[in-house]
């Protein structure tokens, strides 16, 4: 008897549960026509097909894409290739003026990519000094590389190989090196190298321009470029000085020294070549005293975060 | 005809390369390790504001073609400058008005 009512109990939820099943299938097969008729209606209105077609576009950008070193580079090195350009110009202009083959300059700033250095060396060349003389005027008016380059081994991979230091040591710009000094974090090389991707192409471009273009430009224009270098240098070292009393006081005080050798009978002797030197002389001053009397506030957090990592 | 090719300059066009090449390349390749002087390190933190501020100043007011204007495009350059605006716009602003200056002075005088 109770085998007897499981076998129909058995059967009859078996049964249930068919129908069940059918009626499931059913329901989705409905819901199933229902989303495509929707879908194809939605698809007739473009105004409904918008938003899928922008989640689209918008995954397809690569604003979505955590940004290489490359690009992050690029990027922020492209308003000093643009910055470069007026200034690259003058020297285009200048050059020509001299009596430089316009290719010829285009070869210089491709080789040098200095601006004070590039304008003394013309200026060298065209009074025709010996080689010897041209090394020691470079040397002395480009020699704030040195202390750049320098800075910068400081804040590269100790471990990175020597031929990619070779390749980064071509892109030490006042500029450049400005900003990547600017970084929290340690430099790549695939950062620095995007970093003077485009000063180096603006910088080439401009010179170009300004050789060719030489005879175009009114006088009155020609003669107001050459302020254009000083607001660079003017834009990269006031915002920071803003929000950092030390650092306003460190331009303050070089610049005072930088007049000092400028002005000061006697001193001002030094300043005579170029002034190569009275720029050393006053920036090491300067920075040498504000290392000894104000502690950076930046260089303590690194060690304090160094601390804490140990 | 140009006086400077790259048959008359050659030799010095290569001098001024190597050299400028030679200061940039010498401490990359040489210093591989992190120095860990604390005065040294806030020297180098300091030196590209410094070195940056002695090439300004005092000889950004000679970059024009008068005292003047190039005092004028000074103060524009440190006003824009002290309001944060790019570094293309800064030198935009800072030629047009030393440009507008010599352009008044040429009218009036």
């Amino acid at each position: 008897m109770v085998e007897e009512t499981k076998k129909i109990k058995s059967v009859s939820s078996r049964r249930n549960s068919r129908r069940k099943a059918t009626l499931r299938a059913m329901k989705w097969r409905r819901d199933k026509f229902n989303r495509r008729l929707r879908e194809q209606v939605n698809d007739l209105l473009i105004v409904r097909r918008l938003p899928r077609l922008f989640k689209v576009m918008r995954r397809k950008s690569r604003k979505d894409q955590p940004q290489s070193d490359y690009t992050r580079g690029l990027l922020l090195g492209k308003s000093i290739g643009l910055g470069y350009v007026p200034v690259s110009f003058t020297f285009g202009l200048v050059a020509v003026q001299m009596g430089f083959d316009p290719w010829v300059a285009v070869f210089i700033s491709l080789t040098n990519l200095a601006s004070a250095g590039q304008f003394a060396g013309i200026r060298m060349i065209a009074g025709g000094a010996p080689a010897i003389e041209l090394a020691m005027t470079t040397l002395v008016v480009n020699i704030r590389y040195f202390l750049m380059s320098l800075s910068l081994t400081q804040k590269i991979d100790p471990k990175m190989p020597t031929y990619k230091r070779c390749i980064m040591a071509f892109g030490v710009t006042d500029e450049i090196f400005a900003l990547a000094a600017m970084e929290k974090e340690d430099v790549s090389f695939r950062f620095f190298t995007g970093l003077m991707t485009c000063p180096i192409v603006g910088w080439t471009l401009g010179t170009a321009l300004g050789a060719f273009a030489a005879e175009l430009m009114p006088a009155m224009v020609q003669a107001c470029m050459g302020i254009a270098l000083y607001c660079m240098f003017i834009a990269i070292i006031v915002p920071p000085s803003k929000t950092n009393k030390k650092i306003f006081y460190a331009i303050l005080i070089a610049s005072a020294l930088s007049c000092m050798f400028k002005y000061v009978p006697g001193i001002n002797q030094i300043s005579q070549n170029g002034g190569g030197w009275s720029l050393i002389l006053s920036a090491i001053g300067a920075a040498s005293l504000c290392a000894t009397f104000f502690k950076s506030d930046e260089v303590a957090d690194e060690a304090e975060r160094k601390e804490v990592a140990r | 005809m140009s006086l400077f090719t790259f048959s008359t300059a050659g030799i010095m066009l290569a001098v001024m390369a190597l050299t400028t090449y030679f200061i940039r390349v010498t401490p990359m390749a040489v210093f591989h390790r992190k120095l860990e002087n604390r005065w040294f390190k806030d020297f180098m933190f300091y030196i590209p504001f410094c070195v940056l501020a002695a090439m300004t100043f005092p000889d950004v007011i000679y970059s024009t073609k008068s005292l003047t204007s190039g005092v004028v495009a000074t103060a524009v350059a440190l006003i824009m400058s002290w309001r944060k605006r790019d570094l293309l716009t800064v030198a935009i602003g800072a030629v047009l008005a030393a440009v507008l200056v010599e352009y008044l002075k040429m009218v009036a005088f």
